[in-house]
């Protein structure tokens, strides 16, 4: 039974064509593969197996009828508790939203619905989607697969964790500013930050509008291109969303960008950097053509990049204020309903954005240090699609590091250096995939990062050939 | 009331709540007194995950507005948060318009008794409502019915000096967009309120002095007093030396003067965020044509028509068109009536006592109302019996004519008849017809009286006049006759 929870969705779409099993005896292995394994993994916060049953029974009862909905129908999936369900709690593993239950499905869970796949479960994430680690959860303590004493990446550690440890088909998580791909990079799984804009947010509790993008988690490239298919269009009740046109796969050969910052000494550690080089390697042996750039001030964009999400997210966070939902504090006047909902409910990486989001917005440092911001976004946006005129990749580093240990003592200002790898594609709004490239010698995964021009989704995953990664890469 | 020292700048934020079917972010309704909380959805709930999708007709709406009054529409503008914290915005922000609002540069003409003017408009905007508190002995309650209903926001320059000037912009405002379809601009239901910025200056002063703001006045009658009320203030104080603050205040109605809500020495800080779920508004001069070409004659425009057309009172004609609904029954009913000029001030004068309703309603239709003036001005019936046939007329519907005829209500005119009244009149007044004749003229007066008595009010005033006069001087003829 284990041998099939590290099929493909193709396979799993075979076997049950050819009736070897059925989707509820799918479901079934995982949701028993998630007993076994959440122990030391703790990727979910709610496991729904009466719902995963139901929907698998629906499933098989269209493939008897010969009316299947598709290649996503019976596949047992998992999405990042952001992601609104209705009548399934949705807590972004917040006290605030503990017991939160949406009178809505956000859009990409109606669509997977839609195609018949089947919800598992929602998965653990840092409170509100702040931090790299996960260990930001007030609610689930989530570890890396390979070693349990290592994290699984955040914000998104959740959905990369249940991938890696056979725990669902693929999974949904948001990633702002590297948050699926550095998690997705620490358990060895695929991880596709989409174009801003081709996967509906309508629905997905939102760190902050302007970067979240929806995307993709998976063990293999072509389960991802599957689910990308299904996601992936406009949707009216998204306004930023958009037509998804994807553009196709150059027949010249490919032009790589090595992004050069990365290896300075010091900058990463040496074992990312060797496969970085490798990597370049691989391109150059299939025919690529590869060059060398620098980012256009990754410090700056960094800093741009920690201003626009925290003043974004204080914004966001407004709204919980114990009065319609969510965690309601006692006081005898508002100022103190106020201060008591959001004081008692909140961690402390979220105060600690609101302050930082806040002081920013406020009087005059709003045009010096707001506005200068997005100027910078600008800048870098500029610079980024200047490279893909000329590259048609660019390849970097995922993660500074492998996995680091749980419970780290990690300054705010180092947490913000795992994302510097990966802010510059988001505040681009470009597409960038998370690649497994095997592991290190204490077994932990290692990751490369391609990114590339807008709806080139095809590309990346398409170049995951040309990188040599096999199906047996990802997945314990 | 004006200080003759002063001089008051007065500039006028007008909310007006866009006439659409559905909110501005989302597909919930927009109707006026519905129970509490049964138009809301996650989106203008605030919902987590929702997002905000605009609303094209609002936009249109918006435009339209721009254009009665002629403003620049912007190319692309923007959306933004303006964020603060209070129970009725459930997303602890209001989506408006900031540094890119969609129309700027306009002007509106008032009139006053002192003439036309033409006040800036500065800028209009786009924003959300918020829902509304529900305070009760047993604690607060929030609806959110009202919490993303389209709103526009119209900021005027500065320009206007007096309570009177307002109300003349506001009736203006509220002619032009109601004809314009952009908003029932109906104030007792709030959808139109006005924020009002006033202060003081030394005439010939170019200098502001401290202003302060009169928040949420919903009735063109207030916002005058109100600035009444706020100038007297203002300039007692300036006048005994001391200083005038920089803070908001609200109208009470029951004292009739204005009264503090808050002090303003730190101005709020709104914190205003680009709206990141909003895509720039873009509007090329090709989505502009179909939307000039569908406007409707504005009030001005009308209200020159009016005269030339039915050579009606200026006077007349801008009251007609401060109220499209008023200026269409004038017209539906001067199509049936030969004297426009007597049929609008028959309107004006008698029906608009019968019409309390906003937006106007008529109890009587046009064509009665056209039948009955065109008795009057027949003067198949007088005055007096045109206005107690209206009055009736607003109870229930008949024809003036059938009934005027059937009751015999119309006026006496024959001859015969109005001679032999008037002979009885003379043959039962000898003391009154002695008096004429010693010269005293209030006899005759007199003698009328006698006369619309007799006749139950229904003699031609005129023609009775006229006969009475005769058959006064033929009985001088034939005592003159007898004497010789």
């Amino acid at each position: 039974m284990h041998a099939w929870i590290n099929r493909s969705i193709k396979e799993h779409q075979a076997a049950f064509a050819a009736g070897e099993y059925t989707s509820r005896e799918l479901t079934s292995a995982f949701l028993k593969r998630i007993e076994e394994k959440e122990p030391s993994v703790g990727a979910y916060l709610t496991v729904d197996a009466e719902g995963a049953l139901r929907e698998a029974d629906a499933s098989d009862a269209r493939r008897r009828l010969g009316v299947p909905l598709g290649p996503l129908d019976g596949i047992p999936y998992a999405l990042k508790d952001t992601f609104c369900t209705v009548g399934l709690r949705t807590t972004c593993a917040s006290r605030m939203l503990e017991h939160y239950v949406p009178p809505y499905d956000a859009e990409a869970v109606s669509r997977l619905r839609r195609a018949g796949a089947v919800l598992l479960g929602k998965l653990n994430l840092d409170e509100f989607a702040m931090g790299s680690s996960t260990e930001h959860s007030a609610l689930g303590n989530t570890r890396n697969p390979y070693n349990s004493d290592c994290v699984a990446g955040g914000s998104s550690g959740g959905s990369a964790a249940a991938v890696a440890a056979g725990e669902c088909v693929f999974s949904l998580g948001t990633d702002t500013g590297g948050s699926i791909r550095q998690p997705a990079a620490f358990c060895g799984v695929m991880g596709l930050k989409p174009t801003y804009g081709a996967i509906s947010r309508y629905g997905v509790i939102a760190l902050a509008s302007s970067l979240d993008c929806v995307g993709i988690l998976s063990r293999c490239a072509e389960d991802g291109e599957i689910v990308l298919s299904v996601l992936a269009g406009k949707d009216e009740k998204d306004a930023t969303s958009r037509a998804y046109l994807p553009s196709s796969i150059p027949s010249r050969p490919l032009r790589v960008a090595l992004v050069a910052d990365f290896l300075r000494d010091g900058m990463i550690a040496e074992e990312i950097r060797a496969l970085l080089l490798e990597s370049a390697e691989r391109f150059r042996k299939k025919g690529a053509q590869v060059g060398e750039i620098s980012l256009p001030s990754p410090m700056r964009a960094l800093a741009a990049y920690s201003v626009l999400t925290a003043a974004e997210a204080a914004s966001e966070l407004g709204r919980y204020d114990g009065i319609r939902y969510g965690f309601a504090g006692a006081g005898e006047d508002l100022e103190n309903r106020y201060v008591s909902s959001r004081g008692e409910s909140f961690g402390r990486e979220v105060k600690r954005r609101i302050l930082f989001g806040t002081y920013v917005m406020t009087g005059s440092r709003r045009e010096e240090i707001y506005n200068q911001a997005r100027r910078v976004r600008g800048d870098v946006k500029a610079s980024m699609e200047k490279i893909l005129t000329e590259y048609d990749l660019i390849l970097a580093p995922a993660t500074p590091t492998v996995a680091f240990a749980a419970g780290a003592q990690r300054s705010p200002a180092e947490m913000y250096c795992s994302d510097l790898c990966t802010v510059c594609g988001s505040l681009a709004g470009l597409p960038s995939l998370s690649v497994p490239m095997g592991k290190n010698m204490e077994g932990l995964p290692m990751a490369v990062q391609l990114t590339a021009a807008p709806f080139s989704e095809s590309l990346l995953y398409h170049a995951t050939a040309l990188l040599e990664v096999s199906h047996e890469s990802s997945g314990i | 009331m004006n200080h003759p020292e002063y001089e008051a700048v007065i500039g006028l934020e007008v909310h007006a709540e866009l006439r659409t079917a559905s909110k501005i972010f989302c597909s919930c309704k927009t109707e006026f007194g519905a129970a509490p909380n049964t138009q809301c959805c996650p989106i203008c709930m605030g919902l987590p995950g929702s997002l905000p999708r605009l609303n094209r007709y609002a936009v249109e709406l918006a435009i339209r507005a721009g254009l009665a009054l002629e403003c620049e529409i912007a190319p692309r503008s923007k959306f933004d948060r303006k964020q603060y914290f209070y129970p009725d915005l459930p997303k602890a922000y209001q989506i408006s318009q900031n540094k890119y609002p969609l129309c700027r540069n306009g002007r509106l003409q008032i009139r006053t008794a002192k003439g036309v003017r033409q006040i800036r408009i500065t800028r209009i905007h786009m924003e959300e409502d918020a829902g509304k508190l529900i305070h009760s002995p047993d604690g607060t309650r929030i609806d959110y019915n009202r919490s993303g209903v389209g709103l526009i926001e119209i900021v005027s320059a500065p320009d206007l000096r007096s309570g009177e000037e307002a109300s003349a912009y506001l009736r203006a405002l509220r002619g032009i967009l109601v004809t314009a379809g952009v908003s029932d601009c109906r104030m007792q239901e709030g959808s139109m309120r006005c924020d009002i910025n006033l202060s003081l200056r030394r005439r010939g002063e170019e200098a502001l002095g401290a202003r302060t703001e009169i928040k949420n006045v919903n009735s063109f009658a207030f916002a005058e007093k109100a600035i009444q009320c706020e100038i007297l203030r203002q300039s007692e104080l300036l006048a005994r030396g001391e200083r005038v603050e920089s803070e908001t205040r609200r109208f009470d109605e029951a004292l009739g003067c204005t009264v503090r809500m808050r002090k303003k020495e730190s101005a709020a800080d709104y914190r205003f965020l680009a709206e990141p779920n909003l895509p720039v508004l873009c509007i090329s001069q090709e989505d502009l044509l179909p939307i000039r070409a569908a406007m409707p004659e504005l009030p001005e425009e009308r209200r020159a028509r009016l005269c030339k057309d039915y050579g009606i009172a200026e006077a007349d004609a801008v009251i007609l068109t401060s109220e499209p609904a008023l200026a269409d029954y004038f017209e539906a009913s001067a199509e049936h009536c030969t004297d426009a000029v007597k049929l609008s001030h028959f309107l004006l004068g008698e029906l608009l006592r019968y019409c309390r309703s906003d937006p106007f309603r008529s109890p009587v239709s046009a064509l009665r109302l056209a039948e009955l003036v065109a008795l009057w001005c027949e003067e198949r019936i007088n005055g007096t019996t045109a206005k107690r046939l209206l009055a009736r007329l607003v109870e229930a519907d008949f024809s003036p004519e059938a009934v005027a005829a059937q009751e015999n209500l119309m006026q006496i005119r024959d001859r015969e008849s109005l001679c032999a009244m008037i002979r009885a009149v003379l043959a039962d007044s000898p003391k009154a017809v002695e008096d004429y004749r010693k010269g005293k003229l209030a006899a005759l007066r007199a003698l009328q009286g006698r006369l619309m008595a007799v006749s139950g009010g229904r003699a031609d005033p005129m023609l009775g006049e006229r006969i009475l006069l005769e058959m006064l001087s033929e009985e001088d003829d034939e005592k003159e006759r007898a004497c010789e």
